[in-house]
């Protein structure tokens, strides 16, 4: 799957699912200081993962993931 | 006041159905689909949240806390308050809710097939307990009051109310948003529908629900939502709040026996004791909101604890369930809101599909047809399984 692919089915549900405004959706944006993710939230993206991407996200691997796209690279790293 | 239920999505619309006589009860395909016995149902329109809240707002509140969410909207607009006045004032919230089965249900599916219940999501514990109504509107609304649901099956809507009487007449609380609300997914009363509660007249739904009649055959389950704005009169009058009534007497009991079996005796110590407190004899009473279901036991039962009260002056009786079936968790409620709508705009709805009374309740006054009636003091009942039983008498302030 290619980043772009990826980037635009994480914005899709960010924006669809989890109802972020679109302009917020930059590549540095912090996720839970700049997109407001918390820890419910989190909850749901994990299953929406799981549904989008066909992988389990493992809390313990997303420790170091801080912004969006280093969100698209732990996707990618998981899908290819 | 508000109320959302399937005669209606606010005060106007259901005043309307009062007036008329419609009866808000059709078929449910996926019922069919699931095995029921009986398809009817209420109809009950889903409403559209998405736009008047955030979805950390939207997505804990069950279908129920849905319907809950419009009709204290509207109450809270009817009482002449808004957000503001609830970070300035402690104002509680008492509801009645007995079950909020979807989301048990879709968790427990989830979980089957995933081998993993992280993969639930968030939503589901917050939808899934039977307080979802009022954790979910108390945080809607910032309420900083007195914050539970109180479960008494069928009567749970009225017991709040009666509960949130007492805070406000002991002084403990100001102003108490009170209220009941009922699912009505098809998930939701597979085991209710599954003992042969439900009527199975599935030829003319408007029919089907017929409390009192002779030929009743069981009830129709229904759902929705209905808020009251309970407040020490003292206060409602210090801030200039409109006042549609009084609640002056609320009686309970509970039968002592059978957990299905219904009791005349224990609907007539409830009645009694709400009677007793609002310091009224019968025949101070101008008219009765019956529970009355359309089972045959249920109201062979009621008609035979009001027949010992109302028979002889003849005060007009009907179930407003013939109508809108039965509302369970959410009837003591919005049979409060329907009752104070005809108190409001002097008339008794009818008790629809009336024809023939049987052995009790050909004693009683039971309209089958709208009439026009001045109600200054009015009586309305609610019993439930395990025999917990509630009557509220409510009266004008004229």
């Amino acid at each position: 799957m290619t980043r772009e692919e990826i980037i635009e089915k994480v914005n899709t549900f960010l924006i669809e699912e989890i109802e972020i405004d679109e302009n917020d959706l930059k590549g540095d944006a912090l996720l839970t200081k700049d997109l407001g993710i918390d820890s419910l939230d989190f909850v749901d993206i994990v299953v929406i993962v799981e549904r989008t991407f066909g992988f389990k996200i493992k809390p313990e691997e997303m420790k170091e993931v801080k912004t969006l796209d280093q969100f698209y690279d732990y996707i990618g790293s998981k899908v290819n | 006041m508000g109320i959302y239920s399937c005669l209606g999505k606010n005060k106007e619309e259901v005043l309307q159905s009062l007036k008329e006589g419609r009866s808000g009860i059709g078929i449910d395909p996926k019922r069919i689909e699931y095995g029921y016995r009986s398809p009817l149902t209420g109809i009950v329109e889903k409403p559209q949240l998405k736009g008047l809240l955030d979805r950390k707002l939207r997505m804990y509140l069950a279908e129920e806390g849905e319907y809950a969410y419009m009709s204290t909207k509207e109450a809270i607009a009817d009482a002449g308050i808004d957000e503001q006045y609830f970070e300035n004032n402690e104002v509680g919230i008492l509801f009645g809710n007995d079950s909020s089965a979807e989301a048990v249900i879709h968790s427990h599916e989830v979980a089957k097939e995933k081998k993993d219940t992280t993969l639930i999501g968030s939503s589901a514990i917050f939808q899934s307990m039977n307080s979802t109504v009022t954790m979910n509107l108390s945080t809607i609304f910032k309420l900083r009051g007195v914050n539970m649901t109180i479960s008494a099956a069928c009567a749970s809507g009225s017991h709040a109310i009666g509960i949130g009487t007492l805070l406000i007449r002991n002084g403990l609380q100001d102003m108490i948003i009170c209220g009941g609300a009922q699912e009505t997914n098809y998930l939701s009363m597979g085991s209710f529908d599954g003992i042969s509660a439900f009527s199975t007249r599935t030829d003319d739904p408007a029919r089907a629900s017929r409390p009192f009649d002779k030929n009743r055959d069981g009830l129709v389950p229904s759902g929705g939502a209905a808020t009251l704005i309970i407040e020490d009169y003292d206060h409602a009058v210090a801030r200039g709040a409109g006042i549609y009534a009084e609640i002056a007497g609320y009686g309970f009991s509970s039968n002592g026996g059978n957990i299905s079996q219904p009791s005349d005796e224990g609907c007539y110590r409830a009645i009694l004791k709400a009677m007793t407190e609002a310091e009224v004899t019968p025949k101070d009473i101008d008219y009765v909101n019956a529970h009355a279901t359309s089972t045959p036991q249920g109201d062979f039962f009621e008609a035979m604890a009001l027949a010992k009260l109302f028979a002889e002056p003849k005060t007009l009786i009907t179930s407003t369930k013939s109508m809108t079936g039965h509302e369970c968790w959410m009837a003591g409620a919005s049979e409060i809101v329907y009752s104070t709508l005809m108190m409001q705009h002097s008339f008794v709805a009818p008790n629809i599909n009336f024809e023939e009374g049987d052995e009790y309740s050909r004693l009683l006054n039971i309209t089958p047809v709208t009439v026009k009636k001045e109600i200054n003091t009015y009586l309305s009942n609610s019993f439930g399984f395990g025999g917990t039983n509630s009557a509220l008498v409510i009266k004008s302030l004229k």
